[in-house]
């Protein structure tokens, strides 16, 4: 008796469960079941495609995006939350850097795609003057529509989501550290290598593991940018998704999506784990 | 760091920030002729496929706030007041759509919309599904700051001992304390639908974004004012919560 009215109150959250079941979880497990499906029979065949040439470039250059402008992004977007922390809460200046963070690294990748294009696409701003003053076409090859293009655009979103995350961890270092170290007689310089890196390397390991899973799995940037081939593996979803000439590509797009998700859940797993460790600090 | 290195490197990040989104206004107001012309901007209140669009994606912004709402708020409150151990497992499935990349559920979700369109037809509307799924994590951050600032057990007792029932005391009392969590979740809520492209585009609707990226093909100008419009209207937005977040939090420090 006491059991069962101990299990009164999961009533209350049911709706949000089977909220969660129907639009979270059964797509996942349709796609994780899929991809080891052929015709409605067990099989392997999609796994095996995900070794032939095409997919291995794709998985080679996303992991060469996600890696390259989660670097780029976390070194610059921590330099800009570096400036910015000192500024007050209150202060202009770092509210407006935090709105327009929010906006770039939160409202869609059309959009950022749209803008570089104006910058440095045909016809674009920086192009026109370039060309103007300089006689040079910076366009040569279409670069902006291949992976040079995808990693400068990626880094117009790494950056600003760089300075969201980090900008809490670098907010966590007390003014009474410093002091403390000043105190005993350290150097700004020993300040710096011996208690605020130390102590901000898990968090920033962290944000950097985030922004690889960000990138990772970025689709709206690329398939705004690019329309033609499919460079990284997102865009071989669009691919396998949309193509009308080959058709059964489905299963193959399950295949590509598990694959992501296991790299994602890789990712995100060790970002857990450090954060665990970071928070030990900060609080 | 000495203030003009401080003011030298937020002039550098500006110039990065700041030098496509001018870019934009200029390609945007430019005509083949060398002049400048608006066309392309009264394109975005004049052509109904634009204006159609845009008004999809207002749309879609409310909806997924109030779904959102509606789901998230009570059973949240729900955890804290009665199943407080079951606290980290509604956190662990909040947080999971951001290790699930929305690419994937896109790709495994046509059964669940084939029932969906059964039941509620074709309109975009019928997104709000799948993006309250997406906006789960950051309103979920969002509500739990703000609930954890308040004690809400203190606050259902003394509710419940004057007599009240459940459904009051999340309606009337734990609600109406939550200003500034709901107004944080509402608007970056917003600001994720109104760019969302993966689930619009992969499922063929004609929100914002996938118009922009449709006439990217044919009238380039048309898609980077739009673009360049939704960049402000969100930026702008998560600036006002800024000045709202400060003042409610002021107040409490009063």
């Amino acid at each position: 008796m006491r059991r069962a009215r101990s299990l009164v109150p999961l009533v209350g959250i049911l709706p949000f469960l089977a909220y969660l079941l129907l639009f979270l979880l059964i797509p996942t497990v349709v796609v994780i079941v899929g991809a080891f499906q052929e015709n409605g029979s067990f099989s392997l065949s999609n796994i095996h495609a995900l070794s032939n040439s095409a997919t291995i470039d794709a998985l080679r250059n996303s992991v060469v995006l996600s890696a390259s402008t989660a670097v780029i992004g976390g070194l610059l977007g921590a330099l800009l939350a570096a400036v910015i922390v000192s500024a007050p809460e209150r202060s202009v200046v770092r509210r407006a850097v935090l709105a327009l963070s929010g906006s770039l690294a939160q409202t869609g990748g059309v959009s950022l795609a749209f803008a570089w294009m104006a910058t440095i696409g045909l016809g674009g701003t920086l192009t026109t003057m370039v060309q103007n003053a300089l006689r040079l076409d910076i366009t040569g090859n279409g670069w902006l529509y291949a992976m040079p293009g995808l990693i400068l655009v990626y880094c117009y979103f790494q950056i600003p989501l760089m300075v969201i995350v980090f900008l809490p961890a670098l907010d966590g270092l007390r003014p009474q550290w410093r002091e403390a170290a000043e105190t005993l007689g350290a150097s700004r310089l020993q300040y710096l290598t011996q208690v605020a890196i130390p102590l901000l390397l898990p968090a920033f390991l962290g944000s950097l593991l985030l922004l690889f899973a960000n990138a990772f799995a970025a689709y709206a940037t690329a398939a705004a940018l690019v329309s033609q081939g499919s460079p990284i593996l997102p865009l071989m979803i669009r691919a396998a998704l949309t193509s009308e000439v080959v058709l059964g590509q489905q299963h193959l797009a399950y295949a590509i999506a598990l694959e992501m998700i296991v790299v994602v859940a890789l990712i995100m797993g060790a970002y857990a784990w450090l954060l665990r460790r970071s928070s030990r600090w900060m609080r | 760091m000495k203030p003009w290195l401080r003011w030298l490197i937020l002039l550098v990040f500006a110039i990065y920030f700041f030098g496509p989104l001018l870019s934009m206004l200029d390609f945007s107001t430019k005509t083949t002729g060398g002049g400048r012309s608006g066309a392309a901007w009264k394109a975005l209140v004049t052509n109904h496929q634009v204006l159609d669009a845009i008004g999809q994606s207002l749309l879609l912004c409310l909806t997924t706030v109030i779904l959102m709402l509606v789901l998230l708020l009570p059973t949240m409150i729900w955890v804290r007041l009665r199943l407080p151990r079951l606290k980290r497992v509604i956190e662990f499935l909040c947080l999971l759509p951001l290790t699930i990349p929305a690419l994937v559920i896109v790709v495994g979700i046509n059964g669940v919309y084939a029932w969906v369109n059964y039941f509620f037809g074709y309109s975009p509307v019928v997104l709000t599904f799948a993006y309250v799924v997406l906006v789960l994590p950051y309103a979920y951050r969002a509500l739990d700051s703000s609930l954890s600032a308040l004690d809400v057990t203190t606050l259902a007792e003394a509710a419940r001992s004057l007599g009240a029932g459940w459904l009051t005391v999340i309606a009337r009392v734990v609600v109406p304390n939550l200003g500034a969590g709901i107004l944080s979740a509402a608007f970056i809520s917003v600001a994720l639908v109104l760019g969302e492209f993966t689930f619009a585009s992969l499922l063929n609707y004609q929100t914002l974004p996938v118009v922009i990226d449709l006439f990217g093909k044919s009238d380039a100008r048309v898609s980077v004012a739009a673009a360049l419009g939704s960049i402000v209207f969100a930026s702008a937005l998560l600036l006002l919560l800024s000045f709202a977040g400060a003042r409610s939090r002021g107040r409490k420090g009063a």
